[in-house]
């Protein structure tokens, strides 16, 4: 496998020339299993090294920000599911957020409460599902079946508080659309005291486990300098060692009221930013018992006209997802449509560092980052 | 933060060039930061600030006045929260001192300097767009670029708006850089600040059809190659586009 000296010979060949006899152009994708969905990646390669890396996205675009212009603001809030399709409530938090401030509405708190356990419960869930799927890219089965199990109860909890388990569509402009239902605390109690055992298991499989260090330390290397450089964010930026969360940064949703860590790395490798992760599930589960202690009585619905049509004006306004940051900038003319919704997705920034990171590294190591960056297409291309 | 000793040191020297980072826009941030001091953007910039202070000392001057009051030692992150939320929905002024410095800076260039329900925005000339975001970047610490759109006017004369959202990890403040181009217009491109912008603005290109003068790669990125139009443009004709592809492609007539 890679060590760092391997690193360091890296790419002295980027003179532009292309093809010469040793070099090999490579398609992986867009069908490939560990591209996580239709990502097309072109490599160059020096025998199993890369020199270099284009990625073709694009293959799930559905025009989201077009369709956004022909619907109306609480019409559209379902399509922003289908972005991150892992972490849907995320997405449907930001957006929601975004109106709310567009229209001068916050949200009771009661309301903001359920979305933090909502949300925070789609954390550990989106983070489940990346487990799975980047330790079987890199050769291990079983945590895909731990993580799945534990992601499933989530989902459970999901189709009881809002009748679906992906596409949620759970919050709404103003709020929450349902009250919880009865047994909804104990549920997410039980939830918590059912999964801080089963991280304890997903790190006995793989923290010390001597192929996976194998594979993971000192691959797809980023730096904190260049993870600014190229807006890298997420659990990507905080295993570089920058020490920066939306939800502590610029709390939204009432974040400032729960106590958590912020879990940072040092080398900004694939194994750091494995080890984020898993402390970041840890901390999703401290959220959620305080959420769920601290739960107010009230209202979930904050007073909004049933049309909306906000004044003319623009905000951007960004949410910690579990990918990074996701923003929505939305224009309004004054009309019930928006003139103009953009979506800064994490994936596809995040996406962009993927040619840094694979260069001078091996075939198989492309493999690992890009399931270590944590990539949605449907958020790639929206 | 070295804050307090600091301004002393320099003031001998250099008396007109105020700190050029933290506390000052921090007083109005009611956030935290929560930046790690041993991260790299709290040091990264700092060579920068200083080839800025011998590079252009006037420009900071009229800053300089109003300097002294917030340079409170400590961090800033123990603001109190002070929420000056705007009460309409009209925008304010905004009025900070690297509003001040800009307008010093380039004068009329900066055409309008506004908060919109707490969040600030610039709208400056398209003539100096790259040189605000270098300075921004270089010598305010906005190192962070966290988007770049636009958005299309197809009625006004200079069509598109674009969009440049900014983030600084060191203040923990973001803001927004705008400013109108015509259609057909090649932007310079930000790709050589932020390598950021690289994929943002072959988006923009995708979307709008915006050109990128000196971007590195210029290609399409979401659609195909051979695609016309540009889709997020106000003139574009979806079901035109769709039975024109039904018609060229399967050669029926579509059912839209």
């Amino acid at each position: 496998m890679s060590n760092s000296s391997f690193y360091e010979t890296d790419v002295q060949r980027q003179d532009g020339t292309f093809l010469d006899a040793n070099e090999l152009v490579l398609n992986m994708g867009p069908q490939h299993p560990s591209t996580h969905g239709v990502l097309r990646v072109v490599l160059k390669l020096d025998g199993e090294k890369v020199l270099g890396l284009d990625c073709v996205i694009g293959y799930l675009h559905r025009g989201v920000e077009k369709i956004a212009e022909h619907r109306t603001y609480a019409q559209f809030a379902p399509y922003v599911d289908r972005m991150d399709y892992v972490a849907a409530v995320s997405n449907g938090l930001g957006y929601c957020l975004a109106v709310e401030k567009l229209i001068g509405v916050q949200a009771p708190p009661r309301a903001e409460y359920i979305r933090v356990i909502i949300t925070e419960l789609q954390r550990i869930a989106s983070h489940d599902v990346w487990l799975g799927t980047h330790v079987l890219d890199v050769g291990a089965i079983t945590p895909l079946f731990y993580t799945f199990r534990d992601r499933e109860e989530i989902l459970k909890i999901f189709e009881k508080y809002c009748g679906a388990r992906l596409t949620t569509h759970a919050f709404r402009i103003g709020g929450c659309q349902y009250e919880t239902y009865e047994g909804f605390e104990k549920d997410v109690k039980k939830f918590c005291d059912f999964v801080e055992p089963k991280i304890d298991e997903y790190e006995e499989l793989l923290t010390g486990n001597r192929i996976w260090i194998d594979r993971t330390k000192n691959v797809g290397v980023l730096k904190g300098k260049d993870c600014i450089e190229l807006g890298v964010t997420g659990p990507v930026l905080r295993a570089a060692g920058v020490k920066w969360d939306l939800r502590k940064a610029q709390p939204y949703s009432g974040y400032e009221k729960f106590d958590f860590e912020i879990p940072v790395g040092t080398n900004g490798d694939t194994y750091d930013r494995y080890l984020v992760r898993i402390a970041e599930m840890r901390q999703s589960v401290k959220i959620l018992r305080q959420a769920i202690e601290g739960i107010p009585e009230g209202p979930i619905m904050a007073k909004v006209p049933k049309v909306l049509k906000p004044p003319v004006g623009e905000v951007y306004v960004s949410i910690e997802a579990p990918k990074g940051e996701l923003g929505y900038f939305i224009v309004s003319d004054g009309s019930t449509r928006p003139y103009r919704v953009r979506v800064r997705p994490p994936s596809f920034v995040n996406l962009q560092a993927l040619d840094k990171m694979c260069r001078g590294a091996l075939v198989a190591d492309v493999v690992a980052v890009i399931g270590t960056l944590d990539i949605v297409l449907g958020e790639v291309d929206r | 933060m070295t804050g307090t000793d600091m301004p002393e040191e320099t003031k001998g020297t250099d008396q007109s060039t105020p700190k050029p980072n933290e506390q000052k826009l921090a007083a109005e941030e009611t956030k935290t930061v929560e930046v790690s001091a041993s991260a790299k953007p709290a040091e990264l910039p700092k060579p920068a600030a200083d080839a800025a202070k011998t590079a252009a000392p006037t420009a900071a001057k009229p800053a300089a006045p109003a300097a002294p009051k917030p340079a409170a030692p400590g961090a800033p992150a123990a603001k109190p929260a002070a929420p000056a939320k705007p009460a309409g929905p009209a925008p304010t002024p905004w009025a900070s001192e690297l509003v001040a410095r800009f307008k010093a800076r380039y004068g009329s260039g900066i055409k309008e300097a506004s908060t919109y329900m707490g969040q600030n925005y610039l709208v400056v000339d398209e003539s100096i767009v790259m040189e605000v975001l270098r300075y921004l970047c270089d010598d305010e610490q906005f190192d962070y670029c966290v988007d770049i759109t636009a958005v299309h006017y197809p009625k006004r004369e200079k069509q598109f708006d674009m969009v440049y959202v900014l983030y600084s990890f060191t203040r923990n403040e973001r803001v927004r850089v705008k400013t109108q181009i015509a259609d057909g217009k090649a932007q310079p491109t930000a790709s050589g600040i932020w390598p950021t912008a690289n994929w943002l603005e072959r988006e923009a290109f995708d979307m709008f059809g915006i050109k990128f003068e000196g971007h590195p790669d210029l290609r399409r990125i979401l659609l195909p190659d051979g695609w016309t139009g540009y889709p997020l443009r106000k003139d574009y004709d979806i079901l035109k586009q769709d039975t024109g592809w039904v018609k060229a492609n399967l050669g029926i007539e579509s059912g839209q």
